[in-house]
């Protein structure tokens, strides 16, 4: 009757001898591979630029596709890439000159018809472009001869030049025709740095760099043989894979793990354009909401401790900021009202409104950590004002907001990673759907300097409108946010805040 | 025993079917899918336009009939993240889920079913009071923290296996182990207790009493009125392991259905997330089913029961 324990035991060990006999060793990092392995937590989108939203799949599509643009953050420089000279010929037309002897990863030639076919395919309706901001300015696109194209726009938008730089990804034409946006996911063909050799879409891919990649491209340069990307859902896991060395390229880790990554592994943490801030809706329950008055606004961002919020739970590169866009986007003037935390100031500022007694006021959050919500409504509580906190996905928030249900909205903003107040001010102040502000001369100092190509028209329009949203306290702007990156101690890798990671200038120490 | 199967199947059907409509309305209780699906930088109009293509501008009744009515010639729809048909998705990721649910429950079976006999035999003994550990410990350990563990230790330190991902059969191994650790406890248990009633009873003193060796006391006469609970419980033990290993599979990288229906979650993909909800109840009527069934044949006494 003791046969059985007995059995079990041998069998456990028959299991695990067996196991560490014929286990191989995983496969070694990767400088001598010259491979750089990445993980992201989310699952990257199919890999048609055009109808990606997430970062993950516009990362691996940047690698892989070329625009006929490309910026350089580094100068703030809009560069030649597929396009080889560019100029407005018109108030709304632009003529390119493209680049001679471009090849695509599939062999075929580089002309006019790949922007033509592409673009025009992609600013039809029934094409289904994810964002329609990116291509709703296109009217047409009409070939001038096999190196020459000109685009027609629908209506001035000065954000247009930022678009084609890189946003806007040019496929070989023959294909793209005849196997669509699915056949374009399924066989990504670009012109771009790296290519794509194999994938299981959502889980893995493996990028192979492209020799033939055109000369005199501002992503040229690439040193690193092949690229393997992989999901890995659970943070915990990727700092394993990263430490143990089966990973060489991580991102967005908490702050308070980074700290503690710090030493075993190379961390570094750059500022992104994405920005947090606590929207106040006027125009919410008809008016009728205490958030209506400016002096309430004004007081209850005196009433937050902003600077503490940040330094407790942003930390890394972020700061406080006094302006509804990131510093770091053209137009985003920093000469504006300043609100500096005062308790007793806001106090008397509500008592004059007549809020002595303070009230009682719902915030929605989407999408920001809940310890800076929490935070924010200890800070308001003090001088008496309640806020019901509630913490929703960010579909069921911004529902919300544009029904007009919502006093107040906390949540960020990542303005397509583009360095332009046009991509952040107009959507919330320039009278659409989510603009609950309604405030007719912001809106037509926007509309002023989304559409003028006179820098300076723009410049100053912008600075007038970011004053007056200061002055009247439509936004509690909180703090621009960082990215923190994990990495192999040998690998050189410089982050940028439009948060595109450039393996192609990525290379080991 | 065909009246008692044709009241299962009936049962069977309407709990896939409320299950599916309640699903279907918890969905959008969590928000517009529209604006879910235009993502974080989507303006008003993506949304809207999303909500005319997806056809979720539609009453939400015309919507579930719509999707019920293709569910059932087979036609689960597209999936909106992945712009491929969800049967395409579901197919390439069901079976990692598949292997490492069996692999766990055959696992967990071996270990627990004879350990709980062991622990029967000798009440309190050693051996209980180890099986008693595992109990305890199976039960109270969260398996996060249980995977994160064998990863740190058998990955990290000793580099014995891969850490993470389903690219090789060693990528299996950790998972198996963590997943099959949860499922011993409750099926050793029961195997303890119904034995300890077993082997009190007079025929196996009886068993015992005319020589018979102990060995087949027990497999034949102990065990098979034993085993009767462990059947039920077994067949939610395997739906639990097929369907309940998100976590397992998070920690992991294992892309497994589980995975993919909380991430279907979270991007609002419906069609995915409605296909899974309907598969896996499926699954959980079936193995029910299926083990209502096995017990009326170990037990004749169970058919006139129903």
């Amino acid at each position: 009757m003791t046969t059985f324990p007995s059995k079990v035991a041998t069998g456990i060990a028959a299991l695990a001898t067996g196991a560490t006999l014929t286990l191989a060793t995983p496969a070694l990092a990767d400088k001598a591979s010259n491979t750089l392995n990445v993980a992201f937590a989310a699952e990257p989108e199919p890999l048609d630029t055009y109808k990606i939203a997430g970062r993950q799949g516009l990362i691996l599509a940047r690698h892989i596709y070329d625009g006929l643009l490309y910026k350089n953050l580094d100068t703030g420089e809009i560069v030649p890439a597929l396009a080889e000279s560019w100029e407005f010929t018109g108030p709304l037309t632009m003529e390119f000159t493209l680049r001679q002897g471009v090849k695509f990863h599939n062999g075929a030639d580089f002309t006019a018809d790949d922007v033509v076919e592409t673009l025009n395919t992609v600013i039809t309706p029934e094409y289904g472009t994810r964002y329609s901001i990116s291509v709703d300015w296109i009217e047409s696109v009409e070939k001038l001869d096999d190196y020459k194209v000109r685009i027609n726009m629908s209506k001035p938008f000065a954000g247009a030049v930022e678009m084609l730089a890189d946003a806007l990804p040019i496929y070989p034409h023959e294909f793209f025709a005849q196997n669509g946006s699915t056949g374009m996911a399924a066989t990504p063909i670009g012109t771009g740095p790296y290519k794509l050799v194999s994938q299981e879409p959502g889980i893995r891919y493996e990028l192979e760099r492209f020799d033939d990649h055109y000369a005199g491209s501002p992503k040229s340069g690439a040193t690193l043989d092949a690229i393997t990307v992989r999901t890995i859902p659970e943070m915990n896991t990727q700092y394993a894979e990263l430490m143990s060395g089966s990973l060489d390229w991580i991102w967005r880790i908490p702050p308070d793990q980074a700290e503690r990554l710090e030493g075993r592994v190379q961390i570094i943490s750059a500022p992104i354009m994405r920005i947090g801030y606590i929207g106040f809706a006027p125009e919410a329950m008809g008016g009728d909401t205490p958030i209506a008055t400016k002096e309430v606004r004004q007081a209850l961002i005196h009433a937050t401790n902003r600077g503490a919020i940040v330094d407790a739970f942003a930390g890394g590169a972020s700061e406080v900021l006094n302006t509804a866009c990131n510093p770091a986007q053209f137009g985003c003037a920093q000469d504006v009202t300043s609100y500096e935390y005062d308790p007793e100031k806001a106090k008397a500022m509500l008592a004059e409104a007549g809020y002595a007694d303070g009230f009682e006021m719902e915030m929605v959050f989407a999408a920001m950590p809940r310890p800076t919500a929490e935070a924010v409504a200890a800070d308001l509580a003090k001088v008496g004002v309640t806020l019901e906190l509630n913490e929703q996905q960010y579909a069921a928030g911004v529902g919300k907001w544009r029904a007009k249900e919502l006093p107040a909205f906390f949540s960020n903003w990542g303005s397509y990673g583009i360095g332009d107040a046009a991509f952040i001010l107009s959507n919330f102040f320039g009278g659409g759907a989510d603009d609950l502000v309604q405030d007719a001369e912001l809106t037509e100092w926007l509309t002023v300097a989304d559409t003028s190509s006179d820098r300076e028209e723009r410049a100053e329009n912008y600075a007038m409108a970011v004053k007056k949203i200061a002055d009247e306290a439509y936004w509690m702007p909180m703090y621009n946010f960082n990215v923190n990156y994990g990495l192999a101690n040998d690998l050189d890798f410089t982050p940028h805040p439009d948060e595109f990671a450039r393996w192609w200038a990525t290379s080991w120490k | 025993m065909l009246p008692f199967l044709s009241k299962r199947l009936l049962v069977a059907l309407l709990v896939c079917v409320t299950v599916s409509a309640l699903s279907f309305g918890l969905m959008f209780l969590s928000g517009d899918p529209a604006i879910a699906i235009a993502g974080s930088g989507g303006r008003a109009e993506d949304a809207e336009a999303i909500r005319v293509a997806y056809g979720f501008d539609r009453p939400l009744i015309v919507q579930y009939l719509d999707w019920i009515g293709s569910a059932l010639t087979g036609d689960l729809g597209q999936s909106i993240y992945f712009n491929v048909p969800v049967t395409e998705i579901i197919g390439n990721r069901v079976g990692v889920t598949l292997t490492l649910g069996f692999v766990s429950f055959i696992v967990a079976l071996a270990i627990a079913v004879p350990l709980g006999v062991a622990a029967a035999l000798r009440p309190n003994g050693w051996i209980d009071r180890i099986a008693l550990v595992i109990a305890v410990s199976g039960q109270a350990i969260p398996s996060f923290w249980l995977g994160l563990m064998t990863i740190v230790v058998f990955g990290v330190w000793y580099g014995m296996v891969p850490i993470s991902g389903a690219e090789s059969w060693q990528g299996y191994i950790l998972p198996v182990i963590v997943l099959s650790y949860y499922a011993i406890p409750e099926l050793m248990r029961i195997t303890r207790s119904g034995m300890i009633d077993v082997l009190a009873t007079d025929y196996v003193r009886a068993a015992r009493a005319k020589g018979l060796p102990m060995h087949l006391v027990i497999t034949r006469h102990a065990l098979r009125n034993a085993i009767l609970p462990l059947v039920s419980l077994a067949a939610v033990q395997l739906g639990q392991l097929l369907s309940g290993s998100i976590v397992i599979e998070s920690v992991f990288a294992l892309n497994g259905l589980g995975r993919l229906a909380w991430e279907s979650l979270l991007r609002s993909d419906l069609p995915v997330v409605q296909a899974i909800i309907l598969i896996l109840s499926l699954l959980y009527v079936v193995l029910t089913t299926l083990a209502d069934v096995l017990n009326a044949t170990l037990d004749p006494r169970l058919r006139g029961a129903s």
